[in-house]
């Protein structure tokens, strides 16, 4: 019962941030209502038991990526004017395209044979993900990290200023 | 405080079909309600005043002495004054952002108290992912900073906010790496299960225990330290730059929340540090009754923490600010390399001597004996060039 409210107040969190986020015409507004969202999906992954997963999220969404978000959002210039905000997107198409995803994903959730989970007692799951990272998934694992480090370099060569020593003289400005 | 619920709830306490969720439920609010009220807010507030003391001596002031005894109720009286004050809020300001981001700050102070262990019992939940959800959730800090700096319309207060996000992004990550030498170590997450790895004694505490963990526990402090804003990281709200940075425009109740959050941060800080590496509450066992052990290990755990308080209160009185620069020259070209040598060490070290080593303690705490003789040799340099009287008497 009690887990059931908790349940529903994350819901009502996660997705009236998510309504803001989509709705709000300011961009720092919508930025900070992700805050929310990520915070609400956090905590119905720890209403699942996914203890491990849970707290990634909050070091990794909030802590990090949140956080760049609002660093970009907050240096981009003029950036509380309503028309920055994509408000001019034409709204019949963006009905008709809601309208079909929308009746879509009604079909699939009836359509859809749902399995009711074993009433079970679920355990700590931070072992066995890291078990599963280096034995059955090491190759994705490994791949992921290579993507990683390459967008790591890549951002260093980006970021990097221009050593005029290198240059040559007809190159030069 | 899960098992003494349980056994209150097998007493018969609340009758033969107790509804569990709405005790465990009313248990949770009521800890909640003792920690925050009765620990972490008031702490928070006498350490403003112990801090103010304690600066005061370093550079020969008196500090705050006239309300109560030497000055203690200071922070009572503070508090009360900024009750008082009115709520400016300015014109131009985004209301809603401004009027929450104080809330996000204590939000951010208040979470990590849930998986703070006092002692072997007197914890509120041994999360089995304990160590990581304190660092997670003292992230929230930033965003509450972020929102104060953008909200305010304020040059100074968007310097201070994108400043403390640039410290606290670079800094978690010395930080989170250095605490992964002692997860490899013990092998869980857990606050309790940590400090169980470890003993009562000095030479069975993982700063001691190899090269690379007292490294870790030193790289580990400093970036807290920076994370917290703590002079001579406080580069967010430096008064000679940026008036007080992200605080800028507030005023009366919501410029104390900001900084009680930063006072209380203080106590997280030491905690952490006193959990991962300084074998937090553990005592030797000298009694039987549970009662008399938790008291026991709750002054341990303090002692040890509030130690590592004055230590930053000290660093506080004594180093000058770093400009922005050194500020990230220090996180990027120092402490991160040192802190991926010190995994990478302490995982060769446990591939190497995978019980541990029982010398190396003792060579570690030679070194660590020998930094305190030097540093006692030049305190003690000073005394005698100056008038002890002043020193040595505590309250003037």
């Amino acid at each position: 019962m009690v887990a059931q409210a908790v349940f529903y107040l994350l819901a009502i969190l996660t997705v009236g941030s998510a309504a803001i986020v989509a709705f709000s015409r300011n961009v720092v507004h919508s930025a900070f209502a992700l805050l929310g969202t990520l915070v609400g999906v956090a905590g119905i992954y720890a209403l699942l038991a996914a203890d491990f997963l849970w707290v990634i999220q909050l070091l990794l969404y909030v802590g990090g990526i949140l956080v760049l978000t609002l660093f970009a959002v907050m240096l981009t210039q003029g950036i509380a004017d309503v028309s920055i905000s994509n408000r001019a997107v034409g709204r019949a198409p963006a009905l008709v395209i809601s309208a079909v995803a929308a009746a879509v994903m009604i079909f699939a959730v009836f359509k859809t044979p749902w399995h009711q989970a074993a009433k079970v007692m679920v355990g700590p799951t931070t072992y066995g993900i890291g078990n599963a990272f280096l034995d059955t998934y090491a190759l994705p694992f490994e791949l992921a990290s290579i993507i990683l480090l390459a967008a790591l370099i890549g951002a260093v060569v980006i970021s990097r200023p221009i050593d005029r020593r290198t240059e040559s003289p007809s190159e030069g400005e | 405080m899960q098992t003494l619920v349980d056994n209150l709830i097998a007493s018969g306490m609340f009758g033969a079909h107790p509804p569990r969720d709405v005790i465990y439920g009313l248990f949770i609010f009521i800890f909640s309600l003792v920690v925050f009220l009765g620990v972490a807010f008031p702490f928070a507030g006498i350490v403003s005043w112990v801090e103010r003391r304690v600066w005061a001596r370093m550079q020969s002031r008196c500090g705050p002495n006239r309300v109560g005894p030497n000055g203690f109720l200071q922070w009572l009286a503070d508090g009360l004054k900024h009750v008082c004050k009115e709520d400016l809020i300015p014109a131009e300001s985004d209301e809603t952002l401004f009027k929450m981001a104080p809330y996000l700050v204590i939000l951010a102070f208040t979470l990590p108290w849930a998986v703070m262990p006092f002692s072997s019992s007197l914890i509120l939940a041994d999360l089995n992912v304990g160590i990581l959800y304190m660092t997670s959730v003292t992230a929230l800090t930033v965003v509450g900073v972020l929102m104060a700096g953008w909200a305010s319309n304020d040059k100074w207060s968007l310097i201070g906010g994108i400043r403390s996000a640039a410290q606290i992004v670079s800094y978690e990550i010395p930080a989170g790496l250095s605490i992964f030498p002692v997860v490899l170590m013990t092998g869980t997450l857990s606050m309790q299960g940590i400090i169980n790895a470890q003993g009562w004694a000095p030479w069975t505490w993982f700063a001691f225990s190899n090269p690379f963990t007292f490294i870790a526990a030193n790289v580990l402090y400093i970036s807290a330290l920076a994370e917290g804003n703590r002079t001579p990281f406080d580069l967010p709200e430096a008064e000679s730059e940026l008036v007080a940075g992200f605080a800028t425009e507030y005023s009366g109740m919501r410029y104390l929340f900001f900084f009680a959050a930063e006072w209380g941060n203080l106590f997280i800080i030491g905690a952490i540090i006193t959990t991962l590496f300084l074998g937090g509450w553990k005592f030797p066992h000298v009694s039987n009754n549970p009662v008399v052990m938790n008291v026991l290990e709750l002054i341990t755990f303090n002692v040890k923490v509030l130690f590592l308080v004055f230590v930053s209160m000290w660093v506080r009185g004594t180093l000058p600010r770093v400009r922005i620069d050194q500020l990230m020259s220090l996180c990027w070209k120092y402490l991160v390399p040192i802190s991926f040598v010190d995994m990478i060490g302490t995982a060769l070290w446990l591939a190497i001597w995978p019980q541990g080593n029982s010398i190396a303690p003792w060579i570690m705490m030679a070194l660590f004996a020998a930094i305190i003789v030097i540093f006692l040799g030049r305190v003690l340099h000073y005394f005698r060039r100056s008038r002890m009287e002043l020193y040595l008497s505590p309250t003037i």
